[in-house]
């Protein structure tokens, strides 16, 4: 007869098959028995977080940056409830995360029991999918699924409820099964006629852009070679959205910039004006599209997606291949290339005047901003971040607000999986415990969170963790006391009411770090702004960077409320600024 | 124009609302129908009536039967979101209207009341094969099977004449002919 193991060996034994190297976790009492087991299993490194919403970001983070899934370990209610924002902000943005959660006793389920919640109901609407485990027969079958259906078609998070009982109860072990490569719920079954079609309307366009998405980078590395490779090949412009950044190259005179709500000039005019649009592998999110009765209204749209429900969900598009992006732009490629679509060399000619038409649009320099030797522009700071750390393998976490817009619009990215921000959610707080997950998976890299000092607080504590296991993440912090994005608005849509968005009180970030064992640094005027980001990239080990900025700088460019992409508020910089920002305020 | 003072876009014009009856194959499992009436008020659809039970003991198959209205766009969501559940195995969707589907629906009728109101109760339910399941000197349980619209109609009408308790099933469905859906 085989060996019994128990509920928490077979977990581990599960772990090990789908070779998981790092769990992000905090222990409690109906998770015991798994970290009792933990000692036994070399192979398994575990971090300790400060907070449960602390180990789910590290472990997106962690899978973000290193393409596989990230494991999260966790206890009954509290431990379960805490980490319900980072599995929800984990199924907005399509990351695998696999979250295994205790529960107390079977018996004792239903029965209010100390640190019971039903687990499976709270995470239920933000998983793709949980389980609770009421027999040990299930459980390595149902965490071989998990791993499966985390990591499979669309990514996302899924959560395994394991009741404490089961985690003492003994049975043998299988292995996973070899997976059959169709499942019902995978969609890769374009056809070649789709293929056929997309090309006829590339060889058409006259004003053609390509709009990319995060579905790039979650389709691998692979996809963004290939995503060159077909962008050089038809010689389009190309813009992307917040998630999508690093799949194509941010210093590329192809790509036009970010699109939507701060993003570029050029690439929001060419987003309305365009014939045809081809969105690979994003999901006409409302931060991309502003109004949708005015969205992009002249143009065929083509959507490339591997989930069914993106399609027509908010822009009815004109042809829809539903695959997985490497694929599908492999089989373009391969058609093209073969020349059976009439597509000649290339239609360069067809779409010079278009590439006219943007060069006109990106003299506006809509990224511009007016800068300051007196006190240092958040853009200015992030500028010169980017050119200080551009000859190394740089990645970079954000939280949310203004600081995050202005990484995105001012880092320039060049690989994928190298720029980790929540975008779906939007989830301040989120930038360093995923840089801590980042620097777990790339322990030699340079890694940085952009933060605002509102959101790093709302997880300050993982500083901790970085500190414990040795982690040199950066945290640079624009400092302007304000939740900038809330105040932005405020003045823009409220008359100037500031309400509650100034933080009166903020510590002492020089000494906050020091407090948890690492180095502080304080920028305080452009001058010494260089010197001290250079003395933050050299300290080997953890560092809160304070850099003090202009409190009252606004992001620009910015679609307002309810405007279509060609309605953008263009900074200061621009010399028409003082029409469009009087008509900007004539909007609000 | 009203300047919306938000951050996002001011709803569009609304498309015309057509009644479907969305049919779901799932792994008859626990939590499987609140992950399909979850998705339903998640994401804001309506539940006009549901009808759920096991129907393939062996292979564990639950069949659960929605009525829902939407704009042609909401009902593809529906069906699309529906589909990538994990326990989904199929979904059909039919129009009300569609005549090669069978919608039925079934309706327990307890009437209160004299001889004279009771009989006058089973007349006006002949047309939807009325079965007698209970009957007291003062009482009458009538069971019913017809459309939705007809159930509503019926109780509205026996309302004066004593009826007390409306039981109802949900509307079920089935394709006529030798096809099966896939």
């Amino acid at each position: 007869m085989s060996k019994l193991y128990t509920g928490a060996e077979i977990v581990f034994k599960c772990l090990e098959d789908q070779n998981v190297d790092f769990i992000f976790g905090y222990p409690g009492g109906a998770v015991l028995p798994i970290y009792d087991e933990l000692k036994n299993h070399s192979s398994i490194k575990h971090i300790l977080v400060r907070h449960e919403q602390g180990a789910g970001h590290a472990a997106e983070g962690y899978a973000r940056s290193s393409g596989k899934p990230g494991v999260v370990l966790v206890t009954s209610g509290p431990g379960a409830t805490n980490v319900v924002t980072a599995l929800t902000d984990a199924y907005m943005d399509s990351v695998p995360l696999v979250c295994i959660s205790g529960q107390v006793p079977t018996h004792l389920i239903g029965t209010d029991a100390f640190q019971e919640c039903d687990t499976t109901g709270i995470t239920r609407p933000c998983t793709k999918h949980n389980w609770l485990v009421k027999d040990i027969k299930d459980l390595s079958k149902t965490l071989h699924e998990a791993f499966r259906v985390a990591t499979t078609g669309r990514p996302g998070p899924v959560l395994v409820d394991i009741p404490k009982d089961i985690q003492f109860a003994k049975i043998n072990y299988s292995k996973p099964k070899k997976e059959k490569k169709s499942n019902g719920k995978m969609n890769n079954k374009f056809s070649q006629s789709e293929i056929s079609q997309l090309i006829n309307l590339i060889a058409q366009a006259k004003k053609p852009v390509i709009y990319t998405g995060g579905g790039v980078i979650n389709s691998g590395p692979k996809a963004s070679d290939t995503l060159r490779e077909f962008v050089r090949l038809v010689g389009f412009p190309i813009t992307s959205t917040l998630q999508g950044l690093g799949a194509f190259p941010g210093d590329d005179n192809q790509f036009i910039g970010m699109l939507g709500m701060h993003g570029t000039y050029e690439a929001n005019n060419a987003m309305h004006d365009c014939d045809l649009l081809i969105n690979i592998g994003a999901r006409f999110d409302d931060r991309i599209t502003g109004k949708i009765d005015e969205f992009s209204p002249r143009s065929k749209k083509i959507h490339i997606d591997i989930d069914p429900s993106s399609i027509n969900k908010i822009i009815k598009v004109d042809l829809a291949i539903v695959g997985d992006v490497n694929e599908v732009l492999k089989a373009i490629i391969k058609k093209i290339n073969d020349k059976k679509n009439g597509l000649k060399q290339s239609n360069k000619q067809n779409i010079s005047k278009w590439w006219e038409q943007i060069q006109k649009w990106r003299t506006k320099n809509s990224l511009g901003f007016i800068n300051s030797d007196k006190t240092i522009k958040p853009q200015h700071a992030v500028k010169r971040l980017y050119e200080l750390t551009k000859n190394q393998d740089t990645f970079i976490t954000t939280e949310v607000g203004q600081h995050q817009m202005w990484a995105a619009q001012h880092y320039k990215f060049n690989k994928p999986n190298r720029w980790m921000t929540s975008g779906g959610l939007g989830t301040m707080g989120y930038g360093l415990p995923a840089a801590v997950g980042v620097q777990i998976a790339h322990p030699d890299k340079l890694v940085i969170d952009i933060a605002g000092e509102a959101s790093v607080l709302m997880t300050m504590q993982e500083m901790s963790t970085a500190v414990q296991y040795n982690l040199p993440i950066k945290i640079f912090v624009l400092n302007n006391q304000y939740m900038g994005m809330v105040r932005q608005w405020q003045e823009l849509l409220h008359e100037k009411n500031y309400s509650e968005s100034y933080s009166e009180a903020l510590p002492d970030f020089v000494k906050l770090a020091e407090a948890y064992g690492c180095k502080g640094i304080k920028a305080n005027n452009p001058n010494e702004l260089d010197i001290k980001i250079k003395e933050m990239i050299d300290h080997n080990g953890p560092v809160i960077f304070d850099c003090q900025v202009d409190p009252n700088e606004n992001c620009f460019p910015m679609i307002p409320s309810g405007k279509p992409h060609n309605q953008m508020i263009l900074g200061p910089s621009d010399k028409k600024e003082n029409k469009i920002t009087g008509k900007g305020k004539a909007l609000v | 124009m009203v300047n919306p003072k938000s951050a996002y876009s001011i709803p569009t014009k609304k498309g015309k609302s057509d009644t479907h009856i969305i049919v779901v194959w799932v792994d008859n499992e626990a939590g499987v129908l609140a992950r399909v009436v979850g998705l339903f008020s998640g994401r804001g659809y309506n539940i006009e009536s549901l009808a759920v039970a096991e129907v393939d003991a062996t292979k564990n198959i639950s069949r659960i039967t929605i009525v829902t209205t939407g704009t042609p766009q909401v009902i593809d969501q529906i069906k699309l979101q529906l589909k990538k559940l994990v326990p989904v195995h199929k979904v059909a969707d039919f129009k009300r209207e569609d005549k090669k589907v069978i919608f039925k629906e079934m309706a327990l009728l307890k009437v209160v009341g004299n001889k004279k109101k009771i009989d006058k109760c089973l007349r006006a339910c002949k047309n939807f094969n009325p079965v007698i399941l209970d009957k007291t000197k003062l009482s009458i349980v009538i069971q019913i099977t017809a459309l939705r619209r007809e159930i509503d109609k019926m109780s509205k009408k026996l309302k004066p004449l004593g009826l007390s308790s409306t039981s109802r099933t949900g509307a079920i469905a089935m394709t006529r002919g030798a096809e099966v859906f896939k």
